[in-house]
């Protein structure tokens, strides 16, 4: 007898597990309220406590908008393998007839949606509390990109934080210190286009990002299956 | 369909399996018996690709386990002792995805849920989420994942636990079927009172190594002597 399972094309079951991890979060909202929730807050806080001491205080708001998107996004890598950890749902993934490459790929989409989602809703409030100059299409085109460089990463140390105990405090002591360059280069290439800056001023840095995204999500393609084997 | 040579394992220093061989035709049943600890649940997990063995090698249906497990995992469907189950996802939604992931897709994939979801009396709750079912009826939607591919190889650890008399009558009858059917079935259990009436061999696993192998008379008393003698060794 032959198996009617097939080998189907990488595609088809990279869409099989964003739907899942999509429809398992529109279900529960677990990720996204408790990142929407931080974020908001985050923004809020930050408003009134650098508010006391100084006047100068737009020049600081991409630091803040990222710094907030960066912690909030922590809050939803740590939940998105700890889901798989439920029944031992991971070892279901690992069985399909796919390279488990794609489970990475599908992991680091969903994490970067939530993420962008967040990002959608923090923005403007960002923009309303911090500077109106955050709402440019270059700052959303440095908010994407930034989001999918830190999606890449922190899928890779998710994945390597979720078979240990202590995954919360592993994956944030890992990952901000591997996150520092993008973060560097998102709050200056954000500041440069909230300014109006030549391109040339900060154009090198976005291709930091872009650098960066490449590295880490061509490392999670490579380095998945090593992670999770066994 | 399925040929294992000298299977090891270490976690650590410490083996858990030591050059465990075994062969396992179309159309056998076999069960593997042992004590908690003997590594059963080590062997089933290799054999499903899930763990690489330090030595040895592993063949499924002609096609080399260890340089091509993506390739064998089609034909390879698992019961473990997790249920690889969402509990925020309905019974058909869980079908659904993992059918998705195995290729299957339209009238076929909806045909396939429906047949496993019936043949394990599900098909009534499948749009409940999982998490509102009982032990048995996950351990039932369980089984219906793993079968949903048609997998010609069935690995079963543990299999029985949590089922009622009825849920455990019915996997005997699949198990038996399955076999009838050409597939290869490996079930470890310790639970020698049920679902042992259709065996083809029994093998007996003691600190990672097979140590008997029994091909006739099944009862639960000759296999209690067994493990009961096993275990004074």
């Amino acid at each position: 007898m032959t198996p009617i399972a097939k080998s189907p094309s990488w595609p088809r079951q990279l869409w099989a597990l964003v739907w899942k991890d999509l429809k398992l979060e529109l279900r529960t909202r677990e990720s996204i309220t408790a990142m929407l929730a931080f974020a908001v807050m985050a923004i809020v806080m930050f408003n009134f406590a650098l508010r006391l001491r100084t006047d100068a205080f737009r020049p600081l708001a991409p630091g803040i908008l990222w710094v907030t998107l960066v912690f909030a996004g922590t809050l939803g890598l740590s939940r998105s393998f700890s889901n798989e950890q439920v029944n031992q749902c991971l070892d279901g993934l690992l069985l399909a007839p796919y390279d488990h490459s794609v489970i990475f790929l599908g992991k680091a989409l969903g994490n970067l949606a939530f993420t962008l989602i967040t990002a959608v809703l923090v923005t403007p409030l960002g923009a309303i509390l911090l500077d109106e100059g955050l709402m440019q299409p270059g700052v959303w085109l440095t908010i994407v990109l930034g989001a999918a460089g830190y999606a890449g990463a922190g899928t890779l140390i998710a994945a390597m934080a979720s078979s240990t105990r202590a995954r919360e405090v592993f994956l944030p002591l890992l990952l901000f210190p591997l996150a520092l360059p993008l973060l560097v280069a998102a709050v200056i290439v954000t500041a440069g286009f909230v300014d109006r800056a030549p391109f040339d001023e900060f154009g090198a840095w976005l291709g930091m990002i872009v650098a960066f995204i490449v590295l880490f999500w061509a490392a999670g393609v490579l380095l998945f299956e090593y992670l999770v084997e066994g | 369909m399925i040929r294992a040579e000298r299977l090891g394992k270490r976690y650590g220093v410490r083996p858990v399996l030591r050059g465990v061989s075994l062969e396992v035709a179309r159309g056998e049943f076999v069960a593997v018996l042992g004590a908690n600890g003997a590594g059963k649940t080590t062997l089933l997990r290799i054999l499903a690709t899930l763990v690489r063995p330090d030595t040895g090698t592993l063949s499924i249906g002609d096609v080399d386990a260890l340089r091509q497990p993506q390739r064998v995992r089609q034909w390879v469907g698992l019961v473990s002792h997790q249920s690889l189950i969402y509990g925020d996802l309905t019974a058909a939604e869980n079908l659904r995805f993992y059918g998705w992931l195995y290729g299957l897709r339209g009238e076929q994939l909806e045909a396939r849920i429906e047949w496993a979801l019936q043949r394990m009396n599900l098909w009534p709750r499948r749009n409940d989420r999982a998490r509102t079912f009982s032990r048995g009826m996950m351990q039932r939607l369980t089984i219906a994942r793993a079968i949903l591919h048609d997998p010609p190889v069935l690995l079963l650890d543990e299999p029985f636990t949590g089922l009622d008399q009825s849920a455990a009558a019915s996997l005997s009858a699949l198990l038996h079927e399955a076999a009838l059917e050409g597939r290869a079935v490996i079930m470890t259990t310790h639970e020698i009172h049920r679902g042992l009436e259709h065996l083809s061999r029994a093998l007996i696993l003691r600190d990672g190594q097979i140590v008997h192998e029994q091909r006739k008379d099944f009862s639960p008393q000759t296999l209690t002597a067994l493990l009961h003698d096993d275990a004074h060794r």
